[in-house]
C-alpha cells in the first residue's frame, strides 16, 4: 500500500485541478460521467495487471476489444433478442483468446510480447476477414445500455467497474493472487514451493482476455461500432498499470493502484481538454508524464530490475 | 581411404549445425516459401517470377527492412524501440518541409540530426533515468505523436523531383530503394562484425553485468544502439517521403513499423532478450514477410487473411526457436 | 609481489576478517584453506576490489594500492577466476577473452589479431581441444575455465586468484588444470589457490595459509606439513559451538523414505533410508552430488531410475503432496519471493498446494522464533537468520514427513544458527525425518545422528554419530588413510 500512495496523491491533485476549473465535476452526475468514461480503461488495466504482475505482457487486448465489438454488431444486427446469447459468446471469446495467449507463452516458451503481438495480428485480421473489411450490422439497444445507460442515478458501467474492482481485489487476496505475485517475483522459488507457475500464468492471461471482453461490451455501448475502437488500448492499459507503480517484470504492485493509474490517465485527458490543449498535444504531455512518473519511481526504489546491481535472474524478459 | 568418411561426417555435422542457426533457418524457410508460392501461383494460372513481382517484393520490403535493421541493434543490446513508427512520420514531414524551402542535402542532414536526437533521448531515458525500454520508447513515441498531429492533419511539404527518384527509380530489376536498404544492412552488419561498438552491443545484450565487469561502459553502448536505430528510422522516413512526394503524419503508423519491425527481427532469429542474432536473420525475416505478401497479392487473397498468416508465422517461428534453444541447453 | 597486511573487515557489526596477513611471490602457488565461513572468499573479494577493507594495507611490488572497483584490481594486475564464470555463452572464445579491450586496426576490430593472440595464449598453455572461434556455450566447464584463465593472461595479470577451481570439474579435467597452474607458475605469475581439497594443495602449492574464523592460523611451506596436520589446523577449535543433544541411539523410528539403487544423470546407485526422529547428515565436496540428491528426492530434478518409497516423485508438487519439503541452499534465488511479505512467503506452500493450513501466521512465526514477528514486512529487509526461519515456517505449514535441508545455516548469524539447530532437532523429536546437507563439518558432525558421505555422485561411505572431521574428509576426498 505504501508504494501505491503516490498514484492516489497524483489522482487526487488532478481531480482537484479539474474541479477547480469545472465545478460541475464535483456534483455526482459530473463525477459519475467521468467514471463512466474511465470504466473501460480501468477494467482493461485491472486485467493487464494480472499479466504484468506475473512478469508478462498482453499486447492483444486492443484488437480483442475491436473483435468483441465487431462480432457483437454483426451477430446482433439490431435484434434485441440476440443480446444475451451474444454477450455470453463475447465472454467466451475473451476467455479463449486469453487461454491461447497463456498456453503459447508457457507451454511453447514464446515470450509473451511476441505471443500477444502475433495474437493482435491474427485477431484483427480474422475479424475483418469475417466481416469483409469493415464492421457490419448494429448493436441492440439492450446491448448498448451497459455502456451508456444508468440504473437509477448510477451508470451501469460504473457498477460493472465496481464489481470488477471488487473481484480483482478478492482474487489478489486469495491463494491464486498471492501465488501469482510470488511467481512473478521469483519464478524458481515459487515453483520449488509447489506453485504451478504455468497454470497461474495461463489464468492471468485468461483474466486479461475476460477484462477485454467486458471493456469491449462497455465501449461498444458507449462509443458505438467502429473498426478503430480498440486501437492503442493495449498501450494505454499497460501505461495505466505502470503509472500505478506496478513494475514491468512482475512481482510488485497492487491491482487497486493499477486501476487508479487508469483513472489518473483519464483525469489527465479531462484536464488537458479543459485547458484547451488540443487532442494531439495531449499525447505529448502524456508521454512526458509517463516517463517522468516511472523515472521518479525507479530512482526511489533501490531494487529495480534492470538497475545496475540487479542479478540476471531479475531480467524482465524471457530468454527464448 | 580412411579420411573420406570422416570428411563426409564432418560436412554432415556442419549442415546440421547450420540448420540450428536461426539465420540460416529463415533463409531455408524463405526458399521453401518461394517454391511453394511459385507452385501455387502457377497452378492458379499466374506467373510468379516476373520483373514486376520481383521489383514489387523489393519495393515493399525496403522501408520495413531499413527500420528492422535498426531495430535489430536496439534488440541485440537488450532494449527495444517502440518509437520508430512515429519517428518515421516525423522525419518524412521534416524531410519534405525542409526540401520545400531548401535543397536536398540540408534536408537529409536535418532529418538525420532529428533522428539521432530522438535516439539519444530514448537511450538517455533508459540508461540514466532507468526507465524500462518499453515505457521509455512508448513515452517518446507519444511525445512525437503529439507534436506531429498537433502541427499536421494531412500530407505536407514538397519533395524535390530528383529526390523522388529514390522512391521509384531502378537500375535494371533493382530499385534504388532496395539498394539503399542493402547499403544500410551491410553497414550495420559491418558495424556488428567489425567494430568495437558492435562487439559491445552483443556483450551488453548478452549479459550486462559481465560486460560491465569487463570494463565496457554499458550506458554508452545502449545509447549508441538507440541513436543508430533512430537514424535507420529516419532513413526510412526519407525513403517514404520520396515515395509519397510529400511528408505524411500517418505514414509510419499506417505501416505499423514499430511492432512489425520487432516482429521481423524476432522472426529472423534474434532473441528478444538481446545478445543473440544479427542483421542477416532480420533481412531474411523481412524478405519472408514480403514474399508472403507478394504471393497473397498474386493469389488475390483477402488482405486480412495476410495479417492472420503473419501472426501465425511469427508465433510459430519463435516457438520453434524457443524449442531449439531448450534442446541446445539440454544437450550442451 | 603481493603483500596484504593486517586486513580486517566487518559486515553489519559482525567481524568476518581480523588482522590477516598474506603474501605471494612471483612464480609461487600459495594455497588458502579453511572451512566455510573462515573468511577466504571475503579476503579474495577485498583483493578483487569488490569490498573495501576496513583496516590493513595491500601492496603490489612494494607500492600501496587501493581497489575501489573490480576494474581497478584488473588494471593493477590482479585477475580473479570465480566459481561462476563471467563469460558470454553466445560469443566466441576470442571475443570473450578480449571483451572490452578488443584490438583495433584502422578503427576496426582486428579479428585475426584477436584470434591469433588467443590462439597463442592457448598454445602457451598447451590447450588444443578448442579454438578461438568456438562459441563459449559449446565448451565444457573445464574448457570455460581455461577461457577465464586465458582472459586473465591477456590482461597481463601478474596475480591470479582461483576460487575453488576444481569444484565444477570432473576427475579427468583436474589434470588439465594442474598443467595450467604449473604453466602460469613457470611464467612468474603469482597464484592464490583457494580450495577445500587438500590433495590439490599438496600437489600444487608451495606454501599454505590456514584461515579459521576470520583470522590467520598459520602459513607454512607445504613440504613441512602433512594431511593430518593440516586438517587439525583447519578444524582445531575450542568446542564453543553448542549443538542440541542427539537422539538416543536406536531410537529412530520407521523409514519414512527409502531409496534403492536410485539415480539420474548426476547420481548413481543411491541406497538411503530416512527414518522418523533421525537427522541424517550428508557430507561431500562441492560437485559430489549433495544438492542433486536433495533435488532428486524433492522431484525438482527427479530420479530416472531405481526405487524410491513411498513414491518416486516426478514433480515438486508430487513430492510436496507426498510430504517432502526442501529448504534450498540458495535462499534468495530459490527459497523466497523477496519482495513479498513474511506472511505471503510463509503461506506460499500451503496456498500453492492446498495442503495444511489452519495455523495462524502469528503462531507459525512464534514457532520458528522470528523476532520481532512482523508478518507484513517484506522478506528482503530481514536478516539472513530470520529469512531462513521464514523458509522453515513455509514448510511447517504443510507438516511434511520428510524435510531436506541444504546448507541450513549458510549466511546466518551465530544466534539464529543455534535457534535453527534447535528447531531442526525439535522437528525430528516430533517424528519428522530430516536430511541435512552441510559443508560445515562441525555443524554436520554436531547435528547428525549418522553421516552419509557422497563422492562423484555415489555414496562413498557412512559413519555413525559423532565421527571425527578427519574421517569425513578422507571419505569425501577419496583418500586412503596415510
Amino acid at each position: 500500500m505504501k508504494r501505491a500512495l503516490p498514484i492516489f496523491t497524483v489522482l487526487l491533485v488532478l481531480l482537484i485541478a479539474i474541479a477547480a476549473s469545472n465545478p460541475y465535476f464535483l456534483e455526482p452526475p459530473g463525477f459519475l460521467a467521468f467514471l463512466k468514461r474511465a470504466a473501460p480503461l480501468a477494467i482493461l488495466a485491472a486485467g493487464q495487471y494480472f499479466v504484468i504482475v506475473a512478469g508478462e505482457f498482453d499486447l492483444s487486448v486492443g484488437s480483442l476489444v475491436t473483435v468483441e465489438v465487431v462480432v457483437a454488431a454483426r451477430l446482433i444486427d439490431g435484434d434485441d433478442s440476440a443480446t444475451w446469447p451474444v454477450l455470453a459468446l463475447l465472454i467466451v471469446i475473451g476467455l479463449l483468446v486469453g487461454l491461447a495467449n497463456g498456453v503459447i507463452t508457457t507451454a511453447l516458451a514464446v515470450p509473451s510480447f511476441i505471443t500477444t503481438l502475433g495474437m493482435m495480428l491474427i485477431l484483427s485480421g480474422a475479424v475483418f476477414l469475417w466481416t469483409g473489411g469493415a464492421p457490419r450490422g448494429a448493436l441492440s439497444e439492450g446491448f448498448r445500455a451497459f455502456g451508456r445507460e444508468e440504473l437509477g442515478p448510477i451508470p451501469w458501467s460504473v457498477l460493472i467497474l465496481l464489481v470488477v474492482g471488487a473481484v480483482a481485489i478478492l482474487l489478489m487476496r486469495a491463494d491464486f493472487g498471492r501465488t501469482l505475485i510470488a511467481a512473478g517475483d521469483n519464478r524458481r522459488a515459487a515453483s520449488l514451493s509447489g506453485v504451478r507457475v504455468h497454470r497461474a500464468t495461463i489464468f492471468a492471461f485468461a483474466i486479461s482476455g475476460l477484462s477485454a471482453a467486458i471493456a469491449g461490451i462497455l465501449l461498444g455501448g458507449f462509443a458505438g461500432v467502429s473498426a478503430q475502437i480498440g486501437q492503442g488500448l493495449e498501450f494505454q492499459a499497460i501505461t495505466a498499470v505502470v503509472l500505478g507503480g506496478v513494475v514491468l517484470g512482475g512481482g510488485r504492485g497492487s491491482v487497486v493502484a493499477a486501476m487508479a493509474g487508469a483513472l489518473t490517465l483519464e483525469a489527465l485527458f479531462t484536464l488537458l481538454n479543459l485547458h484547451g490543449i488540443s487532442g494531439a498535444l495531449e499525447f505529448t504531455v502524456q508521454g512526458v508524464i509517463i516517463i517522468a512518473a516511472v523515472a521518479v519511481g525507479a530512482v526511489r526504489l533501490p531494487f529495480r530490475p534492470g538497475a545496475s546491481i540487479s542479478p540476471p535472474m531479475l531480467k524482465t524478459k524471457e530468454t527464448p | 581411404m580412411k579420411a573420406r568418411p570422416q570428411a563426409v561426417q564432418l560436412r554432415g555435422g556442419r549442415v546440421i549445425a547450420h540448420l540450428r542457426d536461426p539465420a540460416q533457418a529463415i533463409y531455408l524457410a524463405l526458399f521453401a516459401v518461394l517454391i511453394i508460392g511459385w507452385v501455387l501461383v502457377t497452378i492458379d494460372g499466374g506467373q510468379f517470377v516476373t520483373t514486376e513481382n520481383i521489383v514489387g517484393i523489393q519495393q515493399r520490403s525496403a522501408a520495413l527492412g531499413i527500420v528492422a535493421v535498426g531495430q535489430t541493434l536496439a534488440i541485440l543490446a537488450g532494449s527495444l524501440d517502440l518509437s520508430v513508427a512515429y519517428l518515421i512520420s516525423l522525419t518524412s514531414l521534416v524531410a519534405a518541409e525542409a526540401m520545400t524551402g531548401g535543397g536536398m542535402v540540408p534536408a537529409i542532414a536535418v532529418v538525420l540530426a532529428v533522428s539521432a536526437l530522438v535516439g539519444m533521448v530514448n537511450g538517455l531515458v533508459i540508461t540514466k533515468l532507468k526507465v524500462h525500454a518499453f515505457i521509455a520508447t512508448l513515452g517518446v513515441a507519444l511525445i512525437i505523436k503529439g507534436v506531429v498531429e498537433h502541427r499536421y492533419d494531412g500530407p505536407a511539404g514538397d519533395v524535390t523531383d530528383s529526390f523522388q527518384r529514390l522512391g521509384y527509380d531502378r537500375i535494371g530489376p533493382v530499385p534504388v530503394s532496395a539498394l539503399l536498404w542493402a547499403g544500410v544492412a551491410v553497414a550495420v552488419w559491418f558495424l556488428l562484425r567489425r567494430t568495437r561498438l558492435g562487439y559491445r552491443i552483443y556483450a551488453v545484450g548478452g549479459d550486462e553485468e559481465v560486460a560491465r565487469l569487463s570494463g565496457v561502459r554499458t550506458d554508452r553502448v545502449v545509447i549508441s544502439a538507440h541513436v543508430l536505430c533512430s537514424i535507420c528510422a529516419g532513413i526510412a522516413g526519407l525513403l517514404l517521403a520520396a515515395r509519397l512526394g510529400a511528408g505524411s503524419p500517418t505514414v509510419g503508423t499506417d505501416g505499423g513499423y514499430d511492432l512489425e519491425s520487432i516482429a521481423a527481427v524476432v522472426l529472423g532469429g534474434t532473441a528478444l532478450a538481446g545478445g543473440r542474432g544479427g542483421v542477416a536473420g532480420t533481412v531474411g525475416g523481412v524478405l519472408l514477410l514480403a514474399v508472403l505478401d507478394s504471393i497473397f497479392n498474386q493469389l488475390e487473397v483477402n488482405s486480412f487473411f495476410k495479417d492472420v498468416v503473419r501472426g501465425v508465422v511469427i508465433v510459430v517461428a519463435v516457438a520453434v526457436y524457443a524449442r531449439r534453444a531448450r534442446e541446445r541447453r539440454t544437450t550442451a | 609481489m603481493l603483500t596484504m597486511t593486517g586486513i580486517g573487515k566487518s559486515f553489519l557489526g559482525v567481524r568476518v576478517l581480523r588482522d590477516v596477513d598474506l603474501s605471494v611471490a612471483a612464480g609461487e602457488v600459495h594455497a588458502v584453506v579453511g572451512e566455510n565461513g573462515a573468511g577466504k572468499s571475503t579476503l579474495m573479494k577485498i583483493l578483487a576490489g569488490v569490498h573495501a577493507p576496513d583496516e590493513g594495507r595491500i601492496e603490489i611490488d612494494g607500492g600501496p594500492v587501493s581497489f575501489g572497483h573490480p576494474l581497478d584490481a584488473q588494471r593493477g594486475g590482479v585477475a580473479i577466476i570465480y566459481q561462476e564464470f563471467n563469460l558470454l555463452p553466445e560469443r566466441s572464445v576470442a571475443e570473450n577473452v578480449f571483451l572490452g579491450r578488443e584490438p583495433v586496426r584502422r578503427g576496426l576490430v582486428d579479428r585475426s589479431a584477436m584470434e591469433k593472440a588467443t590462439a597463442e595464449l592457448l598454445d602457451g598453455l598447451g590447450v588444443h581441444s578448442f579454438r578461438p572461434r568456438d562459441l563459449v556455450r559449446r565448451l565444457s566447464v573445464a574448457q570455460q575455465q581455461v577461457v577465464e584463465i586465458v582472459k586473465a593472461l591477456s590482461q597481463n595479470a601478474r596475480i591470479v586468484v582461483m576460487d575453488e577451481p576444481t569444484a565444477a570439474l570432473a576427475e579427468h579435467e583436474v589434470e588439465l588444470l594442474y598443467r595450467l597452474v604449473r604453466r602460469l607458475q613457470e611464467r612468474g605469475i603469482a597464484i592464490l589457490y583457494i580450495s577445500h581439497r587438500l590433495r590439490e594443495v599438496f600437489d600444487l602449492a608451495d606454501r599454505v595459509t590456514v584461515l579459521k574464523d576470520g583470522a590467520r592460523v598459520t602459513t607454512v611451506p607445504t613440504a613441512e606439513v602433512d594431511t593430518d596436520e593440516l586438517v587439525r589446523l583447519m578444524v582445531g577449535r575450542e568446542l564453543r559451538d553448542y549443538y542440541p543433544p542427539r537422539a538416543e541411539p536406536g531410537s529412530a523410528g520407521e523409514a519414512l523414505l527409502s531409496l534403492r539403487k536410485a539415480g539420474n544423470d548426476r547420481l548413481r546407485d543411491i541406497d538411503l533410508d530416512l527414518r522418523a526422529g533421525e537427522i541424517v547428515g550428508i557430507a561431500g565436496l562441492q560437485g559430489s552430488g549433495r544438492t542433486e540428491l536433495a533435488k532428486a528426492i524433492f522431484g525438482a530434478e527427479p530420479f530416472t531410475h531405481g526405487e524410491m518409497t513411498p513414491l518416486r516423485p516426478r514433480s515438486v508438487r508430487a513430492a510436496v503432496r507426498a510430504g517432502i519439503g526442501l529448504v534450498t541452499e540458495d535462499r534468495k534465488a530459490e527459497g523466497l519471493a523477496l519482495r513479498q511479505s513474511v506472511r505471503d512467503n510463509a503461506l506460499l506452500v500451503t496456498r500453492a498446494t492446498g495442503r495444511g493450513g489452519g495455523r495462524s501466521v502469528k503462531d507459525l512465526l512464534a514457532a520458528v522464533r522470528i523476532s520481532p514477528p512482523r508478518p507484513d514486512q517484506e522478506v528482503r529487509y530481514l536478516s539472513g537468520g530470520n529469512q531462513q526461519k521464514v523458509v522453515l515456517a513455509k514448510w511447517m505449514t504443510v507438516a511434511p514427513k520428510v524435510l531436506l535441508f541444504d546448507e541450513p545455516t549458510r549466511g546466518v548469524d551465530v544466534g539464529a544458527k543455534a535457534a535453527i539447530h534447535e528447531l531442526m532437532r525439535g522437528l525430528a523429536a516430533d517424528g519428522m525425518a530430516i536430511m541435512m546437507i552441510s559443508s560445515e563439518l562441525p555443524e554436520l558432525i554436531g547435528m547428525s545422528d549418522r553421516v552419509v558421505v557422497l563422492r562423484d555422485g555415489a555414496i562413498a561411505g557412512e559413519l555413525p554419530a559423532g565421527p571425527t572431521e578427519e574421517a569425513v574428509m578422507r571419505l569425501a576426498a577419496g583418500e586412503v588413510a596415510a
